[in-house]
C-alpha cells in the first residue's frame, strides 16, 4: 500500500549520533522502522545508544548491513557531501532533512543524480520526510497523525503537511504514503515526480498536491496531471498572500520581482489539469472529498 | 543577501570587470575628499546607495527628483550629495516609505555609446548558471523579455565543463561586438562568471553594460546578490549586510533565529514552518484581515524565542490582534503553551490574541491555557482562528 518505503525498508541514518539525529532516531524506531545502521565518521564500531551498529562510511553500511535507504541529519555545511556520498554508494532511496544547503552544493548534487550512472532518489532537502503510515517512517513528522489507507500526499511543506494529513486523518480517509519534498529551490524529487509516482502506484487511489509560491513545480506537475492522471486528485498553494520579492522562509518560496511563480498562475495551472483546489488551508481534505469518497 | 552598488563594483574591480572609476562617501568630510580625489575636471556622477532599483527615477520625499545625477563641476557633485544624504528616496521598489540614503557612490562619467544587458543567475529547473544578455540594456529586462523575447539571448553552462571561450565569442557575436570588443567582453564575462562561483552569487546583473564612444566596454551599474546559506564560506562577502537597509524587527528577528517579514496589516501570526506559516497568512486574507508579518519560529522553539517572537510583533504599531498557529509534531503543544503564556504575561499584551494549537500533547496545552489566567481565544481549527482573529480585529 505505498511508494518508496515500506516495512522492508533497510535505513542508514547519517549523523545518528547528533542531537538531531539521535532524537528522530529514536522517534522512527518507535513507529517500527528499521534502523539497521548509522553513520559517524570516527565512531566506526561502537553501538548507538547500545542497539545500531555505527559505521564510518555509507558503504559499510551497505555491505554490512544491507542498507537501502539512507536520512540525513547533517549540518548544512556538509550536508551536501552526506548526500553525495550516499549516491556513490549507490544507496536507492535517500533523504535529506537538514536546511540552509547551499544552493551550489545542491546544484552539484543534482548533476550527480542526474549522471546516468546514479542508481540513486533524493527526497529533500529541507524537508520532513517520507511516511507509509503503519509501517515506515522516515523523518521528523509526527507519526500518531497519520493513518494507513490509499491517499497519496506530496508536499514541498513540512508543517502545512501535517495540516493536511491531520485533516484527511479525521475525515477518516488513510494515506498510501506522505512525501515532504522540501522547500528548496533546487531539490531531488520534484512535485511531478511523486505525483507520477503515486498515479502508477496501484495501492494509491486518490492525490493530495501542496505547493508553495515560487519557481515553477507546481506547473510542470499540472502539465502531467493534465494528460495522465485520472486518479481524483486536490491541492493547495501557500502564499496567494505573500508579497513580491521576498523570500518567504523556504530558499524556494518567492515570487520573482517580474512575477514569476505567483499562487494565482500555479491555482490556474491547476484548475487547467483537473485538480480540486482548497480555497483556504483548512478546506483541503474537504477539496478531496468533493471527488473521491474513500 | 544584497549589496550596495558601490560594494558590487569594487568585487567586479577585483574580478578584472570594467567599472567607471568611483568613491563611496557617508558624511560630508568623504564627500569633499571623495570629489577630490576623484579629481574630475568634467563630468561627475552622484548615486544614492539604498538596495532598492529604479533609482535614477525615484523621488526624495521632500520632493528633490532623482537618486542618481550627473554634475558638471566639483561644487555642484557637492551640493547635490548633500542633498541626497539623509534624505528618504522613493522609487517603484522601495514603497511609499522609500529608504534613507546614508552613502553615496561619485563616479567618473561615461560617454555611453550603446547601452547593453549583461546578468549571470542559477537556473533552478535545471541547476545550471545561466547567462542572460540583450541588446536592450539600460532598460527595464522583464519589459524586453515580454515585449521582444527574441532580443534575450540565454546560455546555460554545464558545471563540469564551466564557461568556454566559445561560449564569450558567441554571445559576443549575437551582441553585436567586433575586434577588440570581443576579447574584452571575454574578460567580462570570465570576471563575472568567476564571481558568480566562487562567492556562490545568487545573481549577478550589470545593467547597463556600455560601449563608450571609443567602444570600450565598462559595467556601468552593477547589481550582485549573495545566497544567505553560503555566507559561512566568505566572511569577506558577509562583512558587506548593511543593517541599516532592513527593517529593524527583521534585523533583531534574525538575532533570534527567527524568520520575521514585516508587511502592511493589522494581525500578527506566529506559527512554526514557512509553509503553515504561508498559509495562515493567506487564510487571515480570506476572512477578509490583512496579515501584519510573516514569522516562521522554526520547528524546535523554545520559550525564549517565543517571547522575543511576541515582543518582535508588538513593537509593530500597526497590530491590533494576534494569531498564533501551532502544529506541533516533535514540538509539543504543552511546551509551546508555557511559552505563550510566560511571554504573554512578560510583554504584558494589550491586543487579542487566538491561539490555535494542534498535535502532540494538545490537550495538555490547551489546559495550561486555560488555567493561566490569560484572555485569550482558543480555537479549534485553522478557520475558526482566522475567523475569530478578524472578527476582534474589524471591530
Amino acid at each position: 500500500m505505498s511508494i518508496l518505503v515500506n516495512k522492508d525498508t533497510r535505513l542508514v541514518v547519517q549523523g545518528i549520533t547528533g542531537k538531531a539525529g539521535t532524537f528522530h532516531t529514536q522517534q522512527c524506531m518507535d513507529y517500527g522502522t528499521q534502523v539497521i545502521a548509522g553513520v559517524t565518521p570516527g565512531k566506526g564500531g561502537q553501538l548507538w545508544e547500545n542497539s545500531v551498529p555505527i559505521c564510518n562510511t555509507v558503504k559499510e553500511s551497505v555491505s554490512e548491513y544491507g542498507a537501502n535507504a539512507s536520512v540525513i541529519y547533517v549540518p548544512p555545511p556538509f550536508a551536501a557531501d552526506s548526500i553525495l556520498e550516499s549516491i556513490e554508494a549507490e544507496i536507492p532511496l535517500i533523504i535529506c532533512i537538514t536546511e540552509g544547503i547551499p544552493i551550489r552544493d545542491m546544484a552539484e548534487v543534482r548533476h550527480a543524480l542526474n549522471k546516468s550512472t546514479s542508481k540513486s532518489r533524493l527526497i529533500g532537502p529541507n524537508c520532513p520526510g517520507i511516511i507509509t503510515p503503519g509501517e515506515c517512517k522516515i523523518g521528523i513528522m509526527p507519526g500518531y497523525i497519520h493513518k494507513p489507507g490509499r491517499v497519496g500526499v506530496v508536499s514541498r511543506s513540512g508543517t502545512l503537511t501535517y495540516e493536511a494529513v491531520w485533516q484527511l486523518t479525521q475525515s477518516g480517509l488513510g494515506q498510501s504514503t506522505c512525501i515532504g519534498i522540501g522547500g528548496d529551490p533546487i531539490n531531488g524529487t520534484s512535485q511531478k515526480d511523486a505525483v507520477q509516482l503515486f498515479n502508477e502506484d496501484p495501492d494509491t487511489d486518490a492525490i493530495i498536491m501542496i505547493g508553495e509560491i515560487g519557481g515553477n513545480a507546481e506547473e510542470e506537475a499540472c502539465k502531467y496531471i493534465k494528460e495522465f492522471v485520472k486518479k481524483p486528485i486536490a491541492g493547495f498553494i501557500a502564499g496567494a498572500s505573500a508579497p513580491k520579492g521576498r523570500t518567504m522562509g523556504h530558499a524556494g518560496a518567492i515570487i520573482s520581482e517580474s512575477g514569476g511563480g505567483t499562487a494565482e498562475a500555479k491555482f490556474e495551472a491547476m484548475e487547467d489539469a483537473g485538480v480540486k483546489i482548497a480555497l483556504n488551508p483548512s478546506k483541503i481534505a474537504d477539496a478531496l472529498m468533493t471527488c473521491y469518497s474513500g | 543577501m544584497n549589496i550596495h552598488e558601490y560594494q558590487a563594483k569594487d568585487l567586479l574591480d577585483q574580478y578584472k570587470v570594467a567599472v567607471p572609476r568611483g568613491i563611496s562617501a557617508c558624511n560630508e568630510a568623504e564627500i569633499d575628499s571623495a570629489i577630490k580625489s576623484l579629481n574630475s575636471s568634467d563630468l561627475l556622477v552622484v548615486k544614492a546607495q539604498i538596495h532598492a532599483g529604479g533609482r535614477g527615477k525615484g523621488t526624495f520625499t521632500d520632493g528633490y527628483q532623482g537618486g542618481v545625477k550627473l554634475c558638471d563641476s566639483p561644487s555642484k557633485a557637492k551640493e547635490t550629495a548633500l542633498r541626497m544624504l539623509g534624505n528618504d528616496l522613493v522609487t517603484k521598489q522601495t514603497g511609499p516609505q522609500g529608504r534613507k540614503v546614508q552613502t553615496l557612490y561619485f563616479t567618473e562619467a561615461c560617454d555611453i555609446d550603446h547601452e547593453y544587458y549583461l546578468a549571470l543567475l542559477l537556473d533552478r529547473e535545471s541547476a545550471k548558471t545561466v547567462i542572460i544578455a540583450s541588446t536592450e540594456g539600460g532598460v527595464d529586462i522583464e519589459t524586453v523579455a515580454e515585449n521582444t523575447p527574441e532580443k534575450i539571448i540565454r546560455v546555460s553552462i554545464d558545471a563540469d565543463l564551466g564557461l568556454k571561450p566559445h561560449h564569450c565569442r558567441s554571445i559576443a557575436f549575437k551582441l553585436g561586438f567586433s575586434g577588440a570588443q570581443i576579447k574584452e567582453f571575454s574578460v567580462i564575462l570570465n570576471g563575472l562568471y568567476k564571481l558568480f562561483t566562487e562567492k556562490n552569487a545568487e545573481m549577478v546583473e550589470i545593467n547597463p553594460l556600455v560601449s563608450d564612444k571609443k567602444g570600450s566596454l565598462i559595467a556601468l551599474d552593477a547589481k550582485v546578490s549573495f545566497d544567505g546559506n553560503a555566507l559561512y564560506k566568505h566572511p569577506d562577502i558577509a562583512r558587506l549586510r548593511d543593517t541599516n537597509e532592513e527593517d529593524p524587527k527583521e534585523v533583531e528577528a534574525s538575532q533570534f533565529n527567527l524568520n520575521y517579514i514585516a508587511l502592511e496589516g493589522n494581525i500578527a501570526c506566529m506559527v512554526n514552518g514557512a509553509g503553515l506559516a504561508m498559509a495562515t497568512m493567506d487564510i487571515i486574507k480570506s476572512y477578509g484581515g490583512e496579515p501584519a508579518n510573516f514569522l516562521d519560529v522554526g520547528g524546535g522553539a523554545t520559550e525564549e524565542q517565543v517571547t522575543a517572537a511576541f515582543k518582535i510583533i508588538l513593537s509593530d504599531p500597526n497590530v491590533k490582534g494576534i494569531l498564533v498557529n501551532i502544529f506541533g509534531g516533535i514540538m509539543q503543544c504543552d511546551i509551546i503553551a508555557k511559552g505563550i503564556v510566560s511571554a504573554a504575561k512578560n510583554v504584558s499584551l494589550s491586543v487579542p490574541l487566538v491561539v490555535r494549537l494542534e498535535g502532540t500533547n494538545v490537550d495538555a496545552g490547551k489546559a495550561i491555557l486555560r488555567e493561566s489566567g490569560l484572555e485569550l481565544s482558543p480555537a479549534d481549527s485553522l478557520a475558526e482562528a482566522a475567523q475569530i482573529i478578524t472578527d476582534k480585529v474589524s471591530k
